[in-house]
């Protein structure tokens, strides 16, 4: 069939064009003089590792909810509520494990409440998303009386510690578990039944409910699972804060986001991985570190990772031009 | 697997007592003031191919929408199998063994053959997919359908229409169906697939499938269907075996004897030539196109949807990109261009899609009426709303639109009135050609005349009209001259008196006049 020679044009782009983009920002700042020595050290590599871990885990949902056809701004706002829950149950007397747990649960059941609203109101996720970034973001300065929550230091705080403490671990346990869970989630989107309908209805939801596809339920679940993953990325950002801080990872989402969409997800939905968003999450860390080194001011970062953002998607664009 | 498909093994359908499929009594349905289908019967045997014939709006869809369970009827009794069935959603259809094959295709475009195929059917062990004797199947499936080259793992937004149509059977099959609706199926498709479909259509025949055929173009019907029903306004007018009826029999049931509409006819005569379409081809037209219009002169664009009637309009006025050819308006190149420029050299358009595109629904009567000419309202950059709302109104009162005020949204308004709210853009835009695509298309009787009329004044102008309908007796009413579109190029041009109803049909459907 003729197909064939264009199929394997389409795959290998699909595959190869997001490393691409890693491979060439690693190279750009290992080939520069004054950083060379320093970038690709170990403990250069640990640290930018243990600095996208929040990013990282917000990013395993997100991918969920973009491929799906919705969307979260609510995500930094979790984050904050997240690591807020955490601190204040800590504080409270309560054993860290509890904290941990309750962190992780209070994201869930805002992406529950966010996945329940989209389905059962039929309002655009844009717009019940935007409503709970507010809510939660309130929520949370509410909780922590609008100040920090101190809290004992606990082994909750070594989860994001750069020198374990097992030294045999030698990554941080945080980054363990990203890599652990980026493992598992891509498993789920590719070889279970939920991963397939998620697909299903990010690239055609009539299509999907016309074949039995119980849309309203998958939808909550994957929602309520991207939710579960940002009390855990807030309850890392209590590990790293050793507080609980109600003003933390305000525009976070937009980081979270944009980790998808380098990665090849299609904000129109069906299109998207967990290889991706990850190679997206570690592009814009390598971007921020290495201009941190080369001394660049925080704006040219800011430029760079703009200009980034927009080429990936044309590089979609062209990509999706060529399969029309 | 084995390689020669004929060999491989039939999938299992579900078994039907040997009697009819499906039949229907006294079916009816009304939407609001409309009767969809007043005592409607309809049989289907078991293992035949039939026919469902009828012009727009006879009722055909709705028919089908209730057998797949997406509409269910005011009245009547339905017995599948010979069982009493009363699908309450098109999943419990789909269950039953009904499928439906739209021409807009039931697939998600991202996910592979495969995934497409068992969507919603997934076998999987502890929620983890089960694959490996489901792509077996799928195979099979598709060997039996003639077509175990089409790739499992190709997302179906990749292929073909004609390929996805396949796939969809596919999965009709896999589901076990006992009968198969397909909506014009070979709309869009290129002859050898029509070809292919028709293979596949007459190998589920053979495995007791029943298949319900609604097309538009007769002489397939002809080739493929053993049965036909036609419906005419909602009523079953007629129904018989293909082989003993003529072409000539099922044109005239389908068409009837209708009641002669009011069409005012406003004097006029004809004048230079206005606008000339030379080879034009644009990008979604299937063919070049060249056509003359005088001024003063309504010439009518005859066919079937998909006929390449709306693209040319489209094409002309820029909306669709010009692939070759060109436009002239009195003599001189006047286009393709965009449409802010075409406006500018006085075409308008009033689109087909009256939700879409042909009104600003939220906005205005005035924003609506004025929006393409708002020259005369405009003093430094800044807009006389006071002007512009008293220029709505005397085109309210000059349509007879029926409307609390110019300052109402478009939205509230009846679909006649919201017609002639489009129609009123162009008149008041004083466009010189105007291109006008189904203007009446689902309005009531008195603003279809009042239409009729402001069509005829405008030609009365001096003004060119080019007039896309496809209700023949408001062509055959209302223009000089028809002329008929057959995919995508015209197959005949002649003065409107030389055309009957029965002729339009017959060159509309067989693209012979």
């Amino acid at each position: 069939m003729t197909l064939r020679p264009k199929i394997k044009i389409q795959t290998v782009l699909n595959l190869v064009a997001p490393f691409m983009g890693l491979i060439l920002v690693i190279a750009l700042f290992s080939a520069m003089p004054d950083v060379q020595s320093r970038f690709l050290r170990a403990a250069n590599l640990k640290s930018v590792a243990t600095q996208s871990v929040i990013v990282a885990l917000g990013a395993l949902g997100m991918t969920l909810v973009i491929i799906g056809g919705g969307i979260d701004l609510s995500a930094a706002s979790n984050i904050a509520l997240s690591s807020v829950i955490a601190a204040y149950a800590i504080n409270a007397g309560l054993p860290p494990l509890l904290g941990l747990v309750l962190g992780i649960l209070t994201g869930g059941l805002i992406g529950l409440v966010n996945g329940t609203l989209i389905t059962r109101l039929k309002l655009v996720p844009f717009i019940i998303t935007m409503g709970m970034m507010g809510i939660a973001r309130g929520a949370a300065k509410w909780i922590a009386r609008n100040q920090k929550i101190d809290a004992p230091l606990t082994w909750i705080n070594e989860l994001m510690s750069k020198s374990p403490h097992p030294p045999w671990l030698v990554l941080a346990p945080g980054v363990w578990l990203m890599i652990v869970f980026a493992v598992v989630m891509a498993v789920v989107l590719r070889y279970t039944v939920f991963g397939r309908h998620i697909f299903a209805i990010g690239s055609n939801e009539a299509a999907a409910r016309l074949c039995g596809v119980r849309t309203v339920r998958t939808k909550i679940l994957f929602y309520t699972v991207s939710g579960l993953f940002l009390g855990l990325a807030g309850v890392m950002e209590f590990s790293r804060l050793t507080v609980g801080d109600p003003t933390v990872a305000v525009g976070l989402e937009l980081d979270i986001i944009a980790a998808v969409v380098i990665g090849g997800g299609s904000l129109s939905g069906g299109e998207g991985s967990i290889m991706g968003s990850m190679i997206g999450v570690f592009i814009m860390a390598f971007l921020r570190n290495g201009c941190t080194m080369m001394g660049w001011p925080n704006y040219i970062q800011e430029i760079i990772i703009g200009v980034i953002i927009v080429a990936a998607v044309a590089l979609d664009q062209v990509r999706h031009r060529r399969t029309a | 697997m084995t390689a020669n498909p004929d060999a491989a093994p039939v999938p299992r359908l579900r078994g039907v007592e040997d009697g009819s499929a499906l039949e229907m009594r006294s079916i009816r349905k009304q939407f609001g003031a409309t009767v969809a289908l007043d005592d409607v019967d309809f049989t289907l045997g078991r293992g035949e191919i039939h026919a469902l014939l009828g012009e727009n709006g006879a009722g055909k869809s709705t028919l089908v929408k209730i057998i797949s369970g997406a509409v269910r009827p005011d009245r009547g009794v339905m017995r599948l199998a010979g069982r009493p069935f009363h699908p309450p959603g098109p999943l419990a259809g789909r269950l039953s063994g009904i499928s439906m094959i739209y021409q807009e295709l039931n697939l998600a475009p991202h996910l592979t053959v495969e995934e497409n195929v068992v969507l919603g059917r997934e076998a999987s062990v502890g929620g983890f997919l089960k694959r490996r004797g489901v792509r077996e199947k799928i195979r099979e499936t598709l060997a039996f359908l003639g077509h175990s080259e089409i790739p499992l793992d190709v997302p179906t937004g990749r292929l073909s229409v004609g390929t996805r149509q396949i796939v969809e059977i596919s999965r009709a099959i896999m589901d076990r169906s006992s009968i198969l609706v397909m909506d014009e199926p070979t709309s869009s498709l290129a002859r050898e697939d029509t070809e292919r479909l028709f293979q596949v259509i007459r190998k589920l025949r053979a495995e007791g499938v029943s298949v319900i055929y609604i097309s538009h173009f007769l002489e397939e019907v002809r080739e493929v269907a053993d049965v036909y029903t036609v419906l005419r306004d909602g009523r079953n007018v007629g129904a018989g075996r293909m082989a003993d009826a003529s072409f000539e029999e099922i044109i005239r049931l389908m068409v009837g004897s209708k009641m002669s509409d009011f069409f005012p006819r406003v004097p006029r005569e004809q004048g230079d030539r206005l606008l000339a379409l030379k080879a034009l081809k644009g990008v979604r037209m299937g063919g070049a196109v060249s056509l003359e219009m005088r001024r003063g002169e309504i010439v009518g664009l005859a066919g079937l949807i998909g006929a390449g009637r709306t693209e040319t309009l489209r094409t002309v006025f820029g909306l669709d990109a010009t692939a070759s050819g060109g436009v002239e308006l009195e003599g001189r190149a006047a286009g393709p261009g965009r449409p802010w420029r075409m406006i500018a050299r006085g075409f308008g358009l009033l689109s087909e899609d009256r939700q879409g595109e042909g009104l600003a629904l939220s906005r205005s009567i005035t924003d609506n009426v004025t929006l393409s000419r708002l020259g005369p309202y405009r003093r430094r950059g800044f807009l006389s709303l006071k002007k512009r709302a008293a220029a709505a109104a005397g085109w309210i009162a000059a349509l007879n639109i029926k409307a609390g005020g110019p300052q109402l949204p478009v939205a509230g308004l009846s679909g006649g009135n919201q017609q002639k709210v489009a129609l009123a853009r162009l008149l008041h835009q004083d466009a010189d050609v105007l291109l006008l695509d189904e203007p009446t298309r689902g309005i009531d009787v008195m603003s279809k005349a009042q239409i009729y009329d402001w069509m005829g004044r405008a030609a009365a102008e001096g003004k060119g009209l080019l007039f896309v309908s496809s209700y023949f007796p408001e062509l055959l009413g209302v223009c000089d001259r028809i002329v008929v579109f057959h995919r995508g190029r015209i197959v005949a041009d002649r003065p409107a008196a030389e055309w009957t109803d029965e002729s339009l049909m017959a060159a509309s459907m067989t693209g012979k006049a």
